[in-house]
């Protein structure tokens, strides 16, 4: 069993179609933790050591947050600048991470479309990941590649529905240990994973 | 009536009432049933503690059902009984004529001449709002749908006595002038005027009531709150009550409805609440003197010699109005429950069928053999009520399964209260107010300051004149209903008072309070509560962080630590609290432990960068390491 701890970044969750239906239907398993970061700092005075300590619980981390200018909203961005703290994290003596797993669950207003060599953002998702790719690396974790809503613009209700209960299986077959890590790395988004061991059942 | 005859009588009913209602309640049989047995228990037939004067004292108290209608319409804002025109005038209307035939037909088919018969079919169509309104009020069942219906067709009884009253005298058969100078409030000086000046007289009167509500009583009732003086206010609140009812008597109109119109208008007002709690004892007294009094005429011995009569009088009223009512319930589409409820409250006659039993001796409709046996049967109907609630209750609204969530959200669309209260509207519950207020939260706002609760009723604001300290005027705000208390209130000595208050009858709101100091802060925590708000501690931090500012600090190190700052305070609160308890000498010593802490920590903050404190926007291990002359 993968115990999974979810940092949850949006500024205005009340405003989200998308997120707002992802929080509500996050699946009830042992040793799954969902940490909503705007609410519990809205100054983003961030408690170092509850953070660290809650990290110190888990074994995968997933940043779940909207895609702002090609990264993550400012508040995890505090969040990297104060946790992820030398001698701790990084460094000769920070070793807390060592073998933990992380990736991005983000969601696009574009489509994936968009985020190709030949489109208009002509990287993609995972390319544009790559600071934090390389920060989770230098903390001695693993890093998978993000799992991707993409298109929240267009999303009709029973879109929304679609893409949150195919999280919630992903999640659980995440907290069941049932995606192997090794194969995932390689792929371009971790929703391939999912449907990897769909087609192999 | 000597002094001492009066304290007498009012000790016999309030011992009776003392002794019987709390039994009654404890049996789940509800006040007014209490109030009967107590008034059957001390009258002629019972202990014989009183005289005959039963018939008067039921006329005197008549007068609670007049403030209960004023207390009605203060709940019940114009749009609401916009809302209820079609029950109103639908089951009302309906009801009133569907009854007055069956019963006029039964009595035709008795052989009663018809003039007769009509006369006994209208006055038998009343029922008794005292009792059901009353009743349901306290079984909390007022608000529902079967509830809201049963006071509809109430209302329209109070308004159709009225053109009642003016026809009788042309149902006499039995000719008989009367001149009657002592009667009720029927009798008019308007009596020997043209139709037409009664009519003018009429309009003129209620455009008295509404107009002088609207817009002459807030600056009175303004002027008085401004004296501070609660028993002044109190003496308003009767004086216009009592006045609405002298004029209405005067021009020959129902003086509940006068009152029930003025009501209607001041429920918009701010004084609204407090009008309510200030009339409301007098209200439940007189009610309950008006109960026993029924309780008490009750003509034993006319039942007793004609017992089966009696019976069967009782039984067949009850049981065609109960039919009349049913059939109505479903044609106007209540649903099951709901339509038990309606024909289960509103069975019985009412109190002003005895006005109409009077005035139609008087007046030669009837002959005193026969309002006699319906005398006895209306008061008997009346004492059923209850009986038929409670039946209605336990027996058959468990076997017909009462669609408990349908009644709930129902209730949920008529109430009117929200979420939040706040107690005091000075600078500090303003704030607070106005801040909801931007975020589209409705507040129910109590202040006592009268210049203030005028200039923000005028911006727009829900805001009611009272002291909300007071239980009653708590739960006239809604507070049994409310998610939220926002105390900011003037004084520390008030602000706990009501805290203990809301603790023992409110247990489910959440209370938020402005503390003075710390002292003050701490016996509100004592107090239970759990959000406690220094009032100066955020203004005065704001002042430490702009003065850092001056002085070359960086803003966002200044605001971090103000932030640091006020929630080390807030731990500190709680704990002190706790050890405050054990010993007044320890708490000094803590107290003083605490702020070195503080002192410590915040030293720590500013200068060892090194500790525990956002290492990782400047980390000197960092550096180290790199240099090579790492830790």
């Amino acid at each position: 069993m993968a115990r999974i701890l979810i940092l949850f970044a949006h500024p205005a969750l009340e405003k989200s179609r998308v997120h707002r239906r992802l929080v509500e239907r996050l699946p009830e398993l042992p040793g799954l933790t969902f940490q909503d970061l705007y609410e519990v700092y809205p100054h983003f005075d961030i408690d170092v050591h509850r953070e660290q300590a809650l990290l110190e619980e888990h074994d995968v981390v997933v940043l779940q947050h909207p895609f702002f200018w090609y990264s993550t909203p400012a508040m995890l961005k505090q969040w990297q600048d104060l946790v992820l703290e030398h001698g701790w994290a990084y460094g000769r003596k920070g070793t807390a991470l060592v073998g933990k797993k992380l990736f991005n669950l983000l969601t696009t207003g574009g489509l994936e479309t968009g985020y190709r060599r030949e489109g208009h953002n002509r990287y993609t998702v995972r390319e544009l990941l790559v600071p934090i790719e390389q920060t989770v690396r230098l903390c001695g974790m693993q890093y998978l590649p993000p799992y991707i809503i993409f298109g929240s613009h267009w999303m009709s209700e029973p879109d929304i529905d679609t893409v949150a209960e195919r999280y919630r299986e992903f999640l659980v077959a995440l907290h069941a240990d049932r995606i192997d890590f090794q194969r995932a790395a390689a792929l371009e988004t971790l929703n391939a994973a999912l449907e990897e061991i769909e087609a192999s059942r | 009536m000597s002094g001492q005859d009066f304290l007498y009588q009012a000790f016999v009913y309030l011992a009776a009432a003392v002794i019987t209602v709390p039994l009654a309640k404890r049996f789940g049989l509800g006040s007014v049933l209490g109030y009967l047995l107590a008034g059957i228990a001390i009258g002629p037939y019972g202990l014989r503690l009183l005289g005959s004067e039963g018939q008067d004292v039921m006329h005197f108290a008549e007068f609670g059902v007049v403030m209960m209608l004023f207390v009605v319409g203060l709940e019940l804002q114009p749009a609401l009984l916009w809302r209820l025109r079609a029950p109103i005038l639908g089951l009302g209307g309906f009801q009133v004529v569907l009854t007055t035939l069956v019963v006029a037909g039964v009595a035709i088919a008795l052989t009663l001449p018809w003039k007769t018969a009509l006369a006994i079919g209208l006055t038998l169509s009343m029922s008794s709002t005292a009792i059901v309104l009353q009743t349901l009020a306290e079984k909390q069942q007022l608000k529902s749908e079967g509830g809201q219906s049963a006071f509809a067709v109430l209302l329209f009884k109070d308004i159709a006595v009225i053109p009642i009253l003016a026809i009788f005298p042309l149902l006499a058969s039995v000719h008989r002038t009367g001149d009657s100078a002592g009667g009720h409030e029927s009798t008019t000086w308007l009596h020997g005027m043209p139709a037409w000046a009664q009519t003018l007289a009429v309009l003129v009167a209620v455009a008295v009531v509404v107009g002088g509500s609207r817009f002459l009583l807030r600056p009175v009732f303004r002027a008085i709150a401004q004296t501070r003086l609660r028993e002044v206010f109190t003496a308003a609140a009767l004086l216009l009550v009592i006045g609405i009812a002298l004029l209405m008597g005067l021009v020959g109109l129902s003086p509940a409805l006068g009152t029930f119109l003025a009501g209607v208008v001041l429920a918009d007002s701010e004084y609204r609440h407090e009008l309510e709690s200030d009339i409301d004892p007098f209200k439940g007294l007189l009610l309950g003197l008006f109960f026993i009094a029924v309780g008490a005429t009750i003509d034993f011995n006319l039942i007793l010699a004609k017992p089966l009569l009696v019976a069967i009088l009782v039984a067949g009223i009850v049981i065609a109005k109960f039919a009349v009512l049913f059939a109505l319930g479903r044609v106007f589409s209540l649903s099951r429950d709901q339509g038990l409820l309606f024909a289960f409250a509103l069975p019985q006659v009412g109190e002003f069928a005895f006005v109409l039993f009077s005035y139609g001796l008087q007046e030669g409709v009837f002959e005193a053999g026969v309002t006699g046996p319906l005398v006895a049967a209306v008061a008997l109907s009346m004492a059923l009520t209850p009986l038929l609630l409670v039946f209605n209750e336990r027996v058959v609204q468990p076997r017909v399964g009462p669609s408990a969530a349908g009644e709930e959200r129902k209730a949920d669309a008529i109430e009117e209260e929200t979420a939040v209260l706040i107690a005091g509207f000075g600078s500090f519950g303003s704030t607070v107010g106005r801040l909801l207020r931007a975020n589209g939260v409705a507040t129910t706002v109590l202040d006592l300051d009268p210049d203030r609760v005028e200039l923000l009723r005028r911006l727009g604001l829900k805001v009611y004149y009272g002291d909300a300290s007071r239980h009653d005027l708590l739960v006239a705000a809604g507070a049994e209903r409310a998610r939220l208390l926002v105390l900011a209130l003037d004084s520390p000595e008030k602000t706990l008072a009501l805290v203990h208050t809301v603790k023992k009858h409110f247990p489910h709101l959440t209370i938020m309070a402005r503390a003075f100091d710390w002292e003050d802060a701490h016996d509100l925590v004592e107090a239970g509560v759990t959000r406690v708000y220094p009032q100066s501690l955020d203004t005065s931090l704001r002042v430490g962080v702009d003065a850092l500012g001056e002085l070359g600090f960086r803003a966002y190190h200044s605001h971090r630590s103000a932030r640091q700052f006020q929630r080390h305070d807030e731990e500190s609160l709680r704990q002190l609290t706790a050890e405050r308890r054990v010993s007044r000498a320890r708490y000094l010593t803590a107290a003083r432990k605490r702020i070195e802490d503080l002192e410590r920590l915040l030293e720590a903050d500013r200068v060892d960068r090194g500790s525990d404190r956002d290492l990782g926007w400047d980390a000197e291990t960092l550096r180290d390491e790199v240099r090579g002359t790492g830790a």
